[in-house]
This record gives structure tokens, C-alpha cells and sequence, in this order.
């Protein structure tokens, strides 16, 4: 096999070292290789994304590390246009060769199929709003710091006669678009992760939190709180299933309503595959319900522009507990007669865009609120394995996990087994009693949105497992 | 490529590492799409990078880059060995690794047409065609179909001598038909849901599918399934179709006997196992006409968890994991096999790509064939629900409790496929599900069904897994669960 293509020639003269991203500038200059190489091929239009990409994780189990890994990479991906047709091309090579190898991998692909009617000639250039999401703390932070604060957690579950598990990351990450149209759009994060899993006897419960600042997180804290819980769930009773209030904390709300978020993109509505077919401007939620998408809320990460580089707008949903509006790309905003909303997926894709900065309204009712206020219920620290059962009612199937606790005459009586769920998000969000502030929360089945905790009557718990 | 390998390992072992291996991957994906006759994703990526896994103080450490140059590489390796070094900051001993011999070979899956030498038209044109044929149908208000391919080439050496170079290609392909009437969205997919079928195969196995024949069937009943019956709820008998048996093995056999996650490593995320060491060769897992192994080697078939060696350079295998219904094997590395008593790994570490690190994933974890001709299975029950083609499923993180619903249900009658019934679903847990089952259909209508999308490891990694199975009945099962009380 020939040797790689970057012992041949690169574009670049400069490589960072492993865990540095390449300056902005270079990456500008990547992309405007690409446009000049495009130029002298038969691309009518061309568009390139390059996402470079350092991240590094510690996992714990067992009361010690027994993972620990550190990636780099960074990829450029090309999409021309001809004769109203267009394909992607991406490669983690960035000489010349390779570059223009992918711009005519991407022409080949483009020309071998019908034309596209709603494809629309690459935008121009955009104004955005600049945000700040990158922490040098955080891109500094070693695998000995890393390895410190896991040594702290599990020092703690030791002391406590328990067992630690969990993740510590931290990384940083870089993306920009530009076009043959001369735009150009550019942005880079940082982000820190702390997960830690307590467990004591058959009892286990969870803590996490991220942010684009690791100064942010507190792991002792978090292992802190998940100790406590996971003392306080041994002996878990079994008890009935059946519809019950409950108290859902925030991470919980995150990975169950998470599974709305397609629901309000454009092209979702036009493929009859959303749960809002004919149900928009509909009284669909309690008047409780506010939701939005909001990249700039100071609690929300990613970047300011969409895969085609159009600029984020933010955008009312659900006012009032009725959805009100949705988000469009330029091709779905065009079939519609709307302006586009800046949340496209890159180019070509079937399904158009989605909201990914979802901010939901919260309320004053701390979680001490709810559970005083509650005569019978269950305080719920997060689900799992959540999955569709009816997109259009949409029923939702999943689990309890890491802390299920009954709560009765206003405090928490006892742990109890975990439950099934069989539960309409449609209805779940019109029995909505109290809502808690609004936090970013994290969990594994949704993205990081920013929720609160809330108090739902009549929630469906359908069965009982082992433990 | 062994150069790049030799530096690594050389690198490595200077700055202090006891055991090196390292992976150099290539990566070739093209992906097709169409959605209602026109063409939506239609994109290739290649990507080819180093993974280099060491063992430095007794704890493990991994770099990877896409930087192929010497410096790249020695840069990465030394920065895997400090990594391995702050692992050792919070140990909890020494990690020992079972024996296992040094192989030098060169291994590609065997297959009749490259996919990435047919013209691309004429891939599209199969799609669009059988597009076509769906949106014929009236009701249909949704139609999707795919094809995915992957070529992967990985050197494999390590520092005790191993270089192993391995070829695989993978194909898979679907159809779906969604229908919205009525405030109901009902929806019908072949050869499977989720993108099809996936195996370690050429383009034959897109032509193997006859997916025009196919598109109107499944379309039809796409449209039909708003007037069926409802499933009804109730506690009965149970006849499940091939693929969603498949998913059933995935995730109430294949993920608990997973070693890592007995061993609690994946108590944070993918959760642990209710299969604890002391269940090993006690517990009767399923009635004693199931028979369940874990098999690696092409001899099973071209399955998504078919290969020559795994990413520690352990040689494919076949292990027992339910004999006669008893619990028999899991699935270990060479880290984890002196737990459960053996003197070798069972060879089941795979890794994503070459930035990822190599972690216990199934191989092809299939329920070997029966004995039932599947038209006597149906003629032999009196009265039961047919269940085929996954539309949701979930189990707890312990994988005791699980709930699957399916796309469409046959009533069952007097030995008769009666009628149609939509949003069919079912609940149980594992070892009492396993133990109620009293038929399996034989070889002619086993297949090995491919699970492209299998989730775990931080950071997350998809692998595909591999899953036999033929038609099975169940006795006794919570049927309807899902739709109860809504």
C-alpha cells in the first residue's frame, strides 16, 4: 500500500501538538484550498466543513481507573454542486491529492444521480453573533487531573463501604464552514463532563454535570450526592405499579422530553412523521409548558450557525403549552413560504433540521417544594433506555434508575424497586404541577438541554422489575 | 503500515510500557438514501487513523491520532504511556493478561461483488425503484429506503510480536413504508426496521433481497394496519418472527454475558448484568431446547461479529453460552477470562475505529435452529399472537426487565394466521421469557441477522453485532403491555 497521503504533501506547514487545535487561520486557509481546487473541476457551487477535534476521557469502575484515552482528529468534508445535483465527500486527510481525490469523490457521487428540485445555490455570507465557549482551563486540563479527582470519588466510596463508577472528560473542539458564495463561519468550545455511579449493596445512584468550563464542575460534590443516595436506596421494597404522581428531577425531564425534538422540525410536519400533524397552534400542553431553542442561552453550548452556515435564530415553539412555531432549514423554509431558522443539517440529508439548544420555562417549586407538597409519589433521579412505542401519541417505554424513592405524607418514606414506564409525553406535559428552575441538565439518552424538575400527577408506571 | 506499528510499539516500550498493540484502521463508507422518490443522503467518508493501547505501571493507557507521520506517532504512543502512568494514580492493581500466542496473518472476509466497484446509478436506481413501488400504494404518506457499505482494513501488531492484517466488507440495506391516517402513524420495513439487514457481505447481498417484490407487501400493510385490531393485553402465547428474536437475543442474552459489564465496569452508563459470576454453570437460563453461542469464526456466517481475530489479536472463537437451556460462557478478553476460570480470552474485543479503544462487544451471538417446520409451529397453536420486525425496545440496566413492541401481529387461531393486529407488544423478564419458550423453527428459516447500531464504551462506540435465529414460540408471556391503560 502507498504510503499516506500527509508523508507526501500537506497543505499545512504547521501541525499543533496533539492536544492544540490548529489556529482559526489555518483552518481558513484549509477551506480556501479547497475552494481553489474546486474551481478547476466542473463544481458549479462547493461548500467545505473541516472539524478538528482533541478530547480526552478517564473512566473509573471498581473504585479505580481501568480506562483512559485521549483522541485527536480532524476531518474535511466536501459537497459540490452540478447541474442542480449535489453528493459529500469527507476525508482526515488534508493534502493536496487528498482534497482534490474527495472534491471529485463528491462530483462522481453527484452526477450519478436524478436532479434535485429543491435543491437551493449555497447560501452567501452571514453575519453572527459571536459566543464564547471556549475555557483554557478546560483545554488544559491533564490526564493527573483528571486522574486526582477520580482518585477523590473513589476515596470517598471506600470510606463509605461502597463502589465508584463514572467518566471524568474534558476537550476541545473546533468547526468551520465556508463556501464558494465567500462564506465563512467559525467556532470553538471547550467541555468538561463529570458522571459518577455510587453503589452500596443492590443499591446505586448517579450524579453528572458538564460544562464548557471545568472550573464548573465539582466531582466531590457530585460523588457526594450520589453516595448519599445510593445509602439511602438499600433495601429497596417492591412495590405496585400503576399511575402515580411523581417528581421527576431534571435529568429525567431531559431524557424524557429530549424525544421531542424532531418533532418540531419542518420537514418532520411535511413527512407526516411528527407528533405535531395537525396539532399546531392546538392547546396540545398545560399552559405551563413554554419551550424554545436557544443557542445563545448562556447555559446552552454549540455553535451559532447550522451545517449550511446559516446563523442560529432563537425560536418560540410552545408558548402557553400550545406550539406555536417550528424550525426550518432553507429548503423546508422555502417549501413553506418561511424564513429559514438557521437549524439545517448539512447538505444532502432527508431529514432537514431539528432544534438542538431546547430551553424549557421553569418555575420557582425547588425539588424540597415538591416532595413537601406530595401525599403519595415517587422522587425519580433519572430513566433509561427510552424508546418510542407510539410517535404519534408518543408513548415512551424506558426505566427508572440510580434512585427511585416513594414519598409519602411529604417526605421521602423509602427506596423502592424500579419501574416501567409506558408514558405519552402529550399527556405528561399536560399534568404538569409544579416546575423547578430551569438548569442545564445532562443525562445519556437526550443532548444537554437546559430543564427544570417537575411535578407530574397520573405519570404510568406499568411494571416492576428485580431490583 | 507495519512501520507506522513498529515506531509505535518501539516508542511505547522506551517510555515505559510493559505491553503495547496497536491498530492502524482505514475506514470506507458510502451511504445511500431516498426519501419519497427523491435522493437524500448520498455521501462516502474515508477515514484512516492509529490507535495505540499500552500498559505502563500496571494500568492501561490509549492515544490515538490521524497524524501518519513518525513524529505523529511517536508523539501519540509516548502521550498513551503518561496517560497509562496517571492510570496508575488510581489503580486498583495491577491489570494481568491471560497468555495467547503470537500470529502473523492476513485475513479477508470472503465476498462475489465489491459494492464500491457497481455504479452508483445503479444502486440509486434500485432504491428509487423500489421508492416507487411503495408510494403506488394508497395511504402511504412516507417512503425510505437506504443502502450503507464499508470496506475496513486494520493492522493489528503488538509488543509480543503479533501482525495481523484483516479485510472486511460490510453491506446492509432497508425499505420502509409509513402511513399517517387518522391521527395513528403506522409504519412497515424489509427486511428489517432500522436500516435493514447488514452482514458481512458484497452487493450479493443486496440483490439476495428482492426488495421490488417486497415494497408494495410491506407498503399494503403499512396502510392496512389502521383498521387491524388492536393487541389485545393479556397472558398468552407468543410466536416471534426471526429478526425481532434476533434483538431479543441482543439484549436479554448478548448484553448480560458481556464480562465487562458483569465485572461492573459499565455500572455509569451501559449499566451492569444480573448474570453474576456465581450464576456460571448454575443457572437454567432457558428451557432445555435453547442453545446459544457466541461465534466469531465464518463458519457461523458472514455475520456483522464475524472476523479472523479481535483488536487484541485473539483468534475468532466459538463459545457455549447457553447449553440445553444451562448457563454456560461469557464473553471475556484477556484481562477478564482468569475471572470466570479460563486460561484464554474468548476473543470478543472490538473497537469502533482506530480512535477508539477495543472493548467486549458480541460477536455473533445467535439461538441455534430447532426442530419445527414453521407452518407446523402455526398449525400446532391453538391460540397466540405472531409478532415480526422490531418498532421499540427497552430493558433495564441489569437486563432482567425488558419490553419490546413490533411493527405488525397475526392473531393466531386454530392453528390459522386469522388476522392482522396493530401495535402489538410484549414484557417479561429474562430468565422466566427464556424458560417459557417450547419451539424453535429449524435451519431453513434460521438467518443471521446483522445489529449495526449497537451502543456502548465511553466514548461511545457503535459496533455491529451478529444474531441467528429462526421463528420461536413462547409460553405465558405479558402480551398488549405496552398499550395498557393509555
Amino acid at each position: 500500500m502507498k504510503p499516506p497521503a500527509r508523508l507526501r504533501k500537506s497543505t499545512s506547514g504547521y501541525r499543533a501538538s496533539t492536544t492544540e487545535l490548529l489556529p482559526e487561520r489555518e483552518l481558513h486557509r484549509m477551506v480556501d484550498c479547497v475552494l481553489r481546487l474546486a474551481r478547476s473541476t466542473r463544481a458549479e457551487e462547493a461548500e467545505v466543513h473541516i472539524d478538528e477535534v482533541a478530547d480526552s476521557l478517564t473512566r473509573f469502575a471498581n473504585n479505580g481507573i481501568h480506562q483512559n484515552v485521549a483522541e485527536h482528529g480532524l476531518i474535511v468534508s466536501i459537497r459540490t454542486v452540478v447541474d442542480g445535483r449535489t453528493a459529500r465527500a469527507t476525508i482526515n486527510r488534508v493534502d493536496e491529492d487528498s482534497l482534490r481525490a474527495a472534491i471529485e469523490a463528491s462530483l462522481s457521487l453527484a452526477q450519478s444521480q436524478p436532479k434535485n428540485p429543491r435543491l437551493l445555490p449555497v447560501p452567501g455570507k452571514q453575519k453572527y453573533r459571536q459566543v464564547n465557549r471556549f475555557v483554557k482551563n478546560t483545554a488544559a486540563l491533564t490526564a493527573e487531573d483528571r486522574a486526582r479527582a477520580v482518585r477523590s470519588a473513589c476515596d470517598l466510596a471506600v470510606k463509605k463501604g461502597q463502589t465508584a463508577a463514572g467518566i471524568f472528560s474534558s476537550g476541545q473542539s473546533q468547526s468551520v464552514i465556508g463556501n464558494s458564495r465567500g462564506l465563512f463561519a467559525a467556532y470553538r468550545e471547550t467541555r468538561s463532563e463529570f458522571s459518577v455511579t455510587m453503589q452500596e449493596d443492590a443499591a446505586a445512584s448517579w450524579a453528572k454535570a458538564n460544562s464548557a468550563d471545568v472550573r464548573a464542575l465539582d466531582p466531590q460534590k457530585l460523588a457526594g450526592r450520589a453516595s448519599e443516595k445510593a445509602h439511602l436506596g438499600v433495601g429497596a421494597r417492591e412495590l405496585p405499579p400503576g399511575r402515580c404522581t411523581v417528581i421527576l428531577e431534571p435529568a429525567a425531564v431531559l431524557d424524557l422530553v429530549g424525544f421531542l425534538f424532531y418533532d418540531f422540525a419542518a420537514t418532520a410536519l411535511e413527512d407526516k412523521r411528527s407528533c405535531l400533524n395537525d396539532r399546531m397552534g392546538k392547546q396540545l400542553f398545560g399552559r405551563n409548558i413554554w419551550i424554545s431553542d436557544d443557542v445563545y442561552h448562556p447555559l446552552q453550548q454549540g455553535a451559532p450557525f447550522d451545517g449550511e452556515g446559516m446563523p442560529r435564530q432563537r425560536v418560540l415553539l410552545v408558548e402557553d403549552g400550545v406550539p406555536k412555531n417550528l424550525v426550518y432549514s432553507r429548503a423546508s423554509a422555502k417549501a413553506a413560504g418561511k424564513k429559514p431558522t438557521g437549524h439545517g443539517f448539512a447538505l444532502p440529508n432527508e431529514y432537514g433540521e431539528a432544534p438542538m439548544n431546547l430551553v424549557f420555562g421553569g418555575g420557582d417549586s425547588s425539588l424540597q417544594k415538591m416532595i413537601a407538597s406530595t401525599d403519595r409519589g415517587f422522587l425519580v433521579t433519572r430513566l433509561w433506555y427510552i424508546r418510542e412505542v407510539d410517535p404519534y401519541d408518543k408513548v415512551m417505554t424506558g426505566m427508572t434508575r440510580d434512585g427511585l424513592f416513594l414519598v409519602e405524607n411529604g417526605r421521602v418514606a423509602a427506596a423502592a424497586r424500579n419501574f416501567r414506564f409506558n408514558q405519552s409525553l402529550i399527556e405528561m406535559l399536560n399534568n404538569v404541577e409544579m416546575l423547578g428552575p430551569a438548569v442545564r441538565a445532562t443525562g445519556e439518552e437526550a443532548f444537554e438541554m437546559v430543564v427544570p424538575a417537575m411535578k407530574v400527577r397520573n405519570f404510568h408506571f406499568s411494571e416492576v422489575t428485580k431490583f | 503500515m507495519w512501520d507506522l506499528c513498529t515506531n509505535a510499539l518501539d516508542t511505547a516500550q522506551l517510555r515505559g510500557a510493559s505491553y503495547c498493540d496497536v491498530r492502524v484502521m482505514h475506514l470506507r463508507q458510502r451511504d445511500l438514501t431516498t426519501k419519497n422518490g427523491q435522493v437524500g443522503t448520498l455521501a462516502q467518508s474515508e477515514s484512516i487513523g492509529i490507535g495505540i493501547r499500552v500498559l505502563a505501571n500496571g494500568a492501561w493507557g490509549f492515544a490515538s491520532t490521524d497524524r501518519l507521520t513518525r513524529e505523529g506517532v511517536a508523539s501519540s504512543a509516548a502521550q498513551a504511556v503518561s496517560i497509562a502512568k496517571a492510570s496508575a494514580l488510581a489503580k486498583q492493581g495491577d491489570v494481568v493478561l491471560a497468555p495467547e500466542e503470537t500470529y502473523v496473518d492476513s485475513w479477508q472476509c470472503p465476498f462475489r461483488k465489491d459494492p464500491f466497484e457497481i455504479p452508483l446509478e445503479r444502486q440509486l436506481a434500485l432504491l428509487l425503484a423500489a421508492d416507487e413501488e411503495m408510494r403506488r400504494v394508497k395511504g402511504i404518506t412516507l417512503t425510505e429506503t437506504d443502502m450503507q457499505f464499508r470496506k475496513i482494513d486494520s493492522w493489528f501488531a503488538s509488543s509480543i510480536g503479533s501482525r495481523i492484517h484483516q479485510r472486511k466488507l460490510i453491506s446492509g440495506c432497508g425499505i420502509a413504508a409509513t402511513s399517517f391516517q387518522n391521527e395513528e402513524i403506522q409504519k412497515r420495513s424489509y427486511p428489517n426496521s432500522f436500516g435493514g439487514q447488514h452482514s458481512l457481505q458484497g452487493y450479493e447481498l443486496i440483490e439476495s433481497l428482492d426488495l421490488l417484490r417486497n415494497a408494495p407487501i410491506i407498503a399494503e400493510e403499512a396502510a392496512a394496519l389502521h383498521s387491524a385490531s388492536q393487541c389485545p393485553e393479556k397472558i398468552g402465547t407468543l410466536i416471534l418472527g426471526g429478526s425481532q428474536l434476533g434483538l431479543q437475543i441482543h439484549e436479554s442474552i448478548g448484553h448480560p454475558i458481556e464480562l465487562d459489564r458483569v465485572l461492573g465496569q459499565e455500572a455509569n452508563f451501559a449499566g451492569t448484568s444480573f448474570l453474576t459470576l456465581d450464576q456460571l454453570n448454575r443457572l437454567k437460563y432457558a428451557s432445555s431446547i435453547v442453545n446459544v453461542v457466541a461465534d466469531a469464526r465464518l463458519d457461523h456466517g458472514p455475520g456483522l461479529g464475524t472476523f479472523a481475530y479481535d483488536d487484541e489479536g485473539v483468534p475468532a472463537q466459538c463459545t457455549d453460552i447457553i447449553k440445553d437451556g444451562q448457563f454456560r460462557g461469557y464473553l471475556s478478553n484477556r484481562e477478564t477470562a482468569h475471572l470466570v476460570g479460563l486460561n484464554r480470552s474468548s476473543g470478543t474485543m472490538r473497537a469502533e475505529s482506530w480512535n477508539r479503544l477495543p472493548i467486549i462487544r458480541m460477536t455473533n451471538v445467535s439461538l441455534l435452529p430447532g426442530t419445527w417446520d414453521f407452518s407446523d409451529l402455526i398449525a400446532d397453536t391453538s391460540d397466540g399472537v405472531l409478532m415480526e420486525t422490531n418498532r421499540s425496545w427497552s430493558i433495564d440496566d441489569r437486563r432482567y426487565q425488558f419490553q419490546f413492541s413490533t411493527e405488525i401481529g397475526w392473531e393466531i387461531k386454530g392453528g390459522k394466521k386469522v388476522r392482522m393486529l396493530k401495535n402489538p407488544s410484549y414484557s417479561g423478564i429474562t430468565t422466566e421469557f427464556w424458560n417459557s419458550c417450547d419451539a424453535i423453527c429449524k435451519l431453513t428459516h434460521w438467518t443471521l441477522w446483522g445489529t449495526p447500531n449497537c451502543g456502548k464504551g465511553q466514548p461511545m462506540q457503535t459496533m455491529g453485532t451478529g444474531h441467528g435465529a429462526s421463528p420461536a414460540r413462547f409460553r405465558n408471556v405479558r402480551i398488549g403491555t405496552a398499550f395498557s391503560n393509555q
